[in-house]
């Protein structure tokens, strides 16, 4: 398995990127704030407004960097894509699964089911742990439910049938989730999910930690040569990385929510760290931004065994073996894609 | 892993001058200038011998010395800043 590089993450506004010999230097108002060597990263990602140097851009696409552009509320704006990865035989078996309906929900299938034996199990999790402060009965009913929908989700092949089964089990798992926040009730709950633009603390946090995430898994299948663009369960959209959700589907809940869950009930965030403006739109602040992505990043350095491979990985990198273990399926190596079964 | 590298280039002659500037430039594109000579790159096996091999290339070893001390994977414990000028690790979490 490769090793896992550091990513940069600019957030000061206003900073210019560009490229001297083989570093990136970071200027702020002819500042030079710092300067680091392109082979230590994996990626870039900016939310200021200042902008990159072609030059650099050139170099990012040429060393296989992911630089991304997001906006100062983290979403997700543009990505510097170099000269396509990996094979064309790869990417046509790719799209050629895709154009059927049959091939597809086979796939997709896989995806679903995964993403619901996690949240399954991050039910099962707090039932176990926390038994005296959630409705335990309500979580083992709703784990229950899971199950049913992971049995009929084995045996259907039709997508949009696929879709409903999913939106839910969504459904019920997102009515636990306030249940979930153990801390600081006061400041974080949760209604329901809401997006563009989130309208309280703990959807804002979940929007910025599904855009890392996805653009950790974008990055990993384009590594491995697949379009990111071309899904199975997601439909094709412009613009839209629809592999790169369909991919997501199963880390979201062991990856995204559970790291959300985590800042909030460790009070590793605070009211402070956001702000909310005159359309409701609740934000957060540069530092609390930084806070987040910081601990994001420490994360992604945490190991755990593979449940697949059985090798032994950093977080950061599951992506990245997923998208390995779907290229291989599509290869024809292996009988199935073996999706991420976190225990 | 991370690898100090030191060097002297002997900058008497306008040569010599033109040698330090060339290796200096190569180090900063392999790791972090932490002094004035000393620098230190967090590198692959691969990349570490292309270091070498690249200063090699440009010093006089009759006059020049470069010296390379590996610290392993390990690092951050064998490591002490005292004073001015602390720098970053790039392998910790960069948000600037």
């Amino acid at each position: 398995m490769k090793k896992l590089l550091n990513t940069l993450f600019i957030t000061t506004p206003d900073i210019y990127l560009s490229l001297k010999g083989e570093n990136v230097v970071i200027t702020h108002e002819n500042q030079q704030l710092g300067r680091f060597p392109l082979h230590n990263f994996e990626a870039i990602c900016t939310f200021g407004y200042a902008g990159a140097s072609p030059k650099l851009m050139y170099a990012c696409a040429e060393k296989n960097i992911n630089l991304t552009f997001l906006s100062r509320s983290g979403r997700f704006l543009a990505r510097v894509v170099g000269e396509s990865k990996g094979n064309v035989i790869l990417r046509k078996t790719q799209y050629r699964l895709s154009e059927n309906e049959v091939e597809s929900a086979k796939i997709a299938r896989n995806f679903i089911f995964a993403k619901i034996a996690n949240q399954k199990w991050i039910l099962e999790r707090m039932a176990r742990d926390y038994p005296l402060r959630i409705d335990v009965p309500m979580f083992k009913q709703v784990s229950s439910e899971l199950t049913t929908a992971m049995k009929a989700i084995l045996v259907t092949e039709d997508l949009e049938r696929l879709r409903g089964l999913e939106g839910q089990a969504a459904t019920a798992y997102f009515k636990l989730f306030d249940q979930m926040i153990l801390q600081q009730k006061d400041i974080f709950y949760f209604r329901n999910r809401n997006r563009r633009p989130p309208t309280d603390n703990v959807n804002a946090l979940l929007s910025l930690a599904y855009t890392l995430l996805a653009s950790d898994v974008t990055s990993a299948l384009e590594t491995v040569g697949l379009d990111a663009y071309v899904g199975y369960l997601h439909r094709d959209r412009p613009g839209r990385a629809s592999l790169a959700l369909d991919v997501m589907e199963e880390l979201r809940g062991v990856m995204a929510d559970r790291f959300v869950l985590k800042m909030i009930n460790k009070k590793m965030m605070q009211s402070t760290d956001f702000v909310q403006k005159e359309n409701g739109a609740v934000l957060l602040t540069d530092d609390g931004r930084r806070k987040f992505i910081k601990a994001w990043q420490e994360r992604k350095q945490e190991s755990l065994t593979h449940p697949y491979l059985n090798e032994k990985i950093n977080w950061g990198l599951v992506p990245h073996a997923q998208a390995i273990l779907l290229a291989r399926y599509l290869r024809g190596d292996i009988e199935e894609y073996p999706p991420f079964l976190w225990k | 892993m991370l690898v100090l590298v030191t060097y002297d280039v002997v900058t008497k002659t306008p040569i010599g001058r033109k040698r330090l500037r060339k290796v200096a430039k190569i180090c900063e594109n392999f790791g972090i200038r932490v002094q004035n000579s000393v620098f230190e790159c967090v590198v692959d096996a691969t990349q570490f011998k292309q270091l070498q091999l690249a200063l090699q290339e440009i010093i006089d070893v009759e006059e020049d010395s470069l010296r390379f001390y590996q610290l392993g994977n390990n690092y951050k414990s064998k490591v002490i800043h005292i004073g001015a000028k602390e720098t970053f690790n790039v392998e910790d979490t960069i948000i600037l």
